[in-house]
């Protein structure tokens, strides 16, 4: 039979498979579990059906352009930091260049007359911290795929021909350009999407997933991807994963540099209160620049899974899909070993499996990488039934 | 005063027709694209049509008149002229397509054979892509048309050339058809 509010044909169960509206024959179980308060029960269900469209699209678009724009500034930020306080703390009153007098063309007349301080450590960490910063925008992506030595599908057997189809489907879905695919050797199911934008974006599944997932299952996960791709989420994280780890190596850098640092000064000049303060200060920026912006990624990372989950249900118009996969993602416990910890964040599950990711409320909003699997299926099964 | 403030208010008016022509063109274009993709993906199944055919006669010697059915429905979908008649014509192939792919789950040989799987898969992927660039195509007619009807564009789009665009309507024949799963899940 076929489903009265959006055409769809596979309408034998009581709900339909494509739009989530309740069958309207009356003899249908879950009629009596729709007809509490807050659902208007079987007689609404010949409705035509709309999913609640994230209004919020746009909004999360800028969102996260604004917040690329504040990682990226971070790091500049912790950069020149660590260039300054190398200026300050380890050439000590800076590295001077002499400046001559005469002209530069009759050299035997020319000696240096006085000294001029220049920041050398401070322009080359602004420098070297551009480069990064340029590199990790332009080809985050190449490095998170790399770190997780994805390989591109090889469309040989069927699965893998089903996974490309895949693809292409949510592709037109969504109206964007089919993003390039990539398989990770790992027998755990997860899946990530990276890029700076949609034209260079790419969507990786490990082979567990495609062996464990059917046809409309990993239609849902691909959705799930495509809208990550499409709110920019991909650009934000993996920005994100690569200037984080280029912070955490700076970081490691700076406290050996640093520890050599403190015996030298008490040792020489008796520094003077002022310069420890300061070192100090400097310290503590260096050391708490990188959680800082690792904070910010865990934070913001939680409510772009429930939009993606929405957004992706919106594309397949099918959120039983999506859902009946993250029941087989929830029930896989085994870490995902060929995706690093930078890259967790663009997963479409927790590859650590965290048991913070469980939590609700304040601290696990902040903490955790992932909303609670269980509250995701729940909201997603609740878009089924509410879909009329 | 009065004169730079009604050059201001001239300004303003200037700036949003600007704004609203643009948005208005865009939205044009990304419609009759959707379009296209349509276009492209019915193609797509007429390519793969007779390919399919051949791979399953063999064994399906005794279902001839269902393989005639859907070779005569595609090549009528195939010199269709005009929206409507291609729209019948695409209704109809559906119709017999649907009646193949069940008739074959009576030949457990087709589902050991490769070629046929893979065939199968791609029609399959096919019926999904027609659907959903249906849908994208259908979802962009809605924005389109609501940013025409709503209050006060709807002063000036029609005058600027704007037409309101019609959705692809699935046919009564297609909607009466059954359907099998063909996941290979």
């Amino acid at each position: 039979m076929r489903c009265p509010s959006c055409g769809f044909v596979q309408f034998d169960a009581p709900r339909c498979k494509q739009c989530g509206a309740l069958s309207p024959t009356p003899r249908q179980p879950v009629a009596s579990i729709v007809s509490t308060p807050g659902f208007s029960g079987p007689a609404t269900a010949t409705r035509p059906s709309r999913l609640v469209r994230p209004l919020n699209l746009y909004d999360q678009q800028a969102r996260n352009r604004w917040k690329t724009a504040f990682v990226i500034g971070l790091f500049m930020l912790l950069v020149i930091l660590l260039g300054y306080g190398v200026d300050r703390f380890v050439i000590g009153s800076g590295f001077s260049i002499p400046l001559w007098d005469g002209s530069p063309f009759e050299p035997s007349r020319a000696r240096p007359s006085r000294q001029v301080a220049f920041p050398v450590a401070t322009v080359a960490a602004l420098g070297v911290g551009t480069l990064t910063a340029w590199l990790g925008y332009r080809n985050g992506d190449t490095l998170v795929l790399a770190s997780s030595r994805a390989v591109p599908l090889a469309t040989t057997d069927l699965k893998s021909r089903q996974l490309d189809n895949v693809v292409e489907e949510m592709a037109i879905a969504s109206g964007l350009p089919k993003p390039r695919v990539y398989v990770v050797q790992d027998p755990d199911p997860n899946a990530f999407a990276t890029g700076r934008d949609p034209a260079h974006a790419s969507i990786a599944v490990t082979q567990g997933l495609l062996e464990m997932m059917g046809r409309e299952e990993l239609q849902g996960v691909i959705a799930h991807e495509m809208s990550h791709i499409r709110n920019y989420d991909t650009r934000t994280m993996t920005v994100t994963a690569a200037l984080l780890g280029t912070m955490l190596l700076l970081h490691d850098w700076s406290a050996r540099s640093g520890s050599w640092r403190v015996r030298d000064s008490s040792d020489r000049k008796g520094g003077g209160a002022g310069q420890i303060v300061l070192f100090i200060l400097w310290i503590v920026l260096v050391v708490l620049a990188p959680l800082l912006g690792q904070l910010i990624a865990m934070s913001i990372s939680r409510s772009r899974e429930y939009l993606a989950d929405a957004s992706g249900a919106e594309l397949t118009r099918n959120p039983m899909g999506l859902a009946s996969a993250l029941r087989k993602l929830q029930e896989a416990t085994a870490p995902t070993r060929s995706i690093s910890r930078g890259t967790a964040p663009l997963c479409i599950c927790d590859p650590l499996h965290h048991r913070l990711d469980d939590g609700k409320g304040f601290w696990a909003d902040l903490l955790a990488t992932h909303p609670p699997m269980a509250e995701r299926i729940r909201i997603l099964e609740t878009m089924a039934y509410a879909g009329s | 005063m009065a004169f730079y403030l009604t050059l201001g208010i001239v300004v303003l008016i200037l700036v949003w027709l600007v704004v609203m022509y643009n948005g208005l063109i865009s939205l044009k274009n990304q419609v009759q694209n959707a379009w296209q993709q349509i276009d492209v993906q019915l193609k797509r199944r007429h390519d793969l049509i007779p390919n399919l055919v051949n791979a399953v006669k063999g064994a399906m010697q005794f279902e001839r008149d269902t393989l005639e059915r859907v070779i005569g429905a595609r090549n009528r979908a195939v010199s269709a002229k005009g929206a409507q008649e291609a729209a019948a014509a695409e209704g109809q192939l559906g119709q017999a397509l649907s009646r193949l792919f069940a008739l074959m789950e009576n030949y457990p040989d087709l589902k050991s054979s490769h070629n046929v799987l893979q065939l199968q898969e791609e029609l399959t992927s096919t019926e999904n892509r027609i659907g959903f660039a249906r849908q994208l195509y259908n979802d962009l007619v809605a924005r389109y048309n609501i940013k025409q009807q709503v209050f006060p564009t709807n002063l000036m789009a029609a005058g600027m050339g704007f037409a309101l665009a019609d959705y692809f309507r699935i046919e009564e024949a297609e909607k009466a058809s059954p359907r099998v799963d063909l996941s290979l899940n």
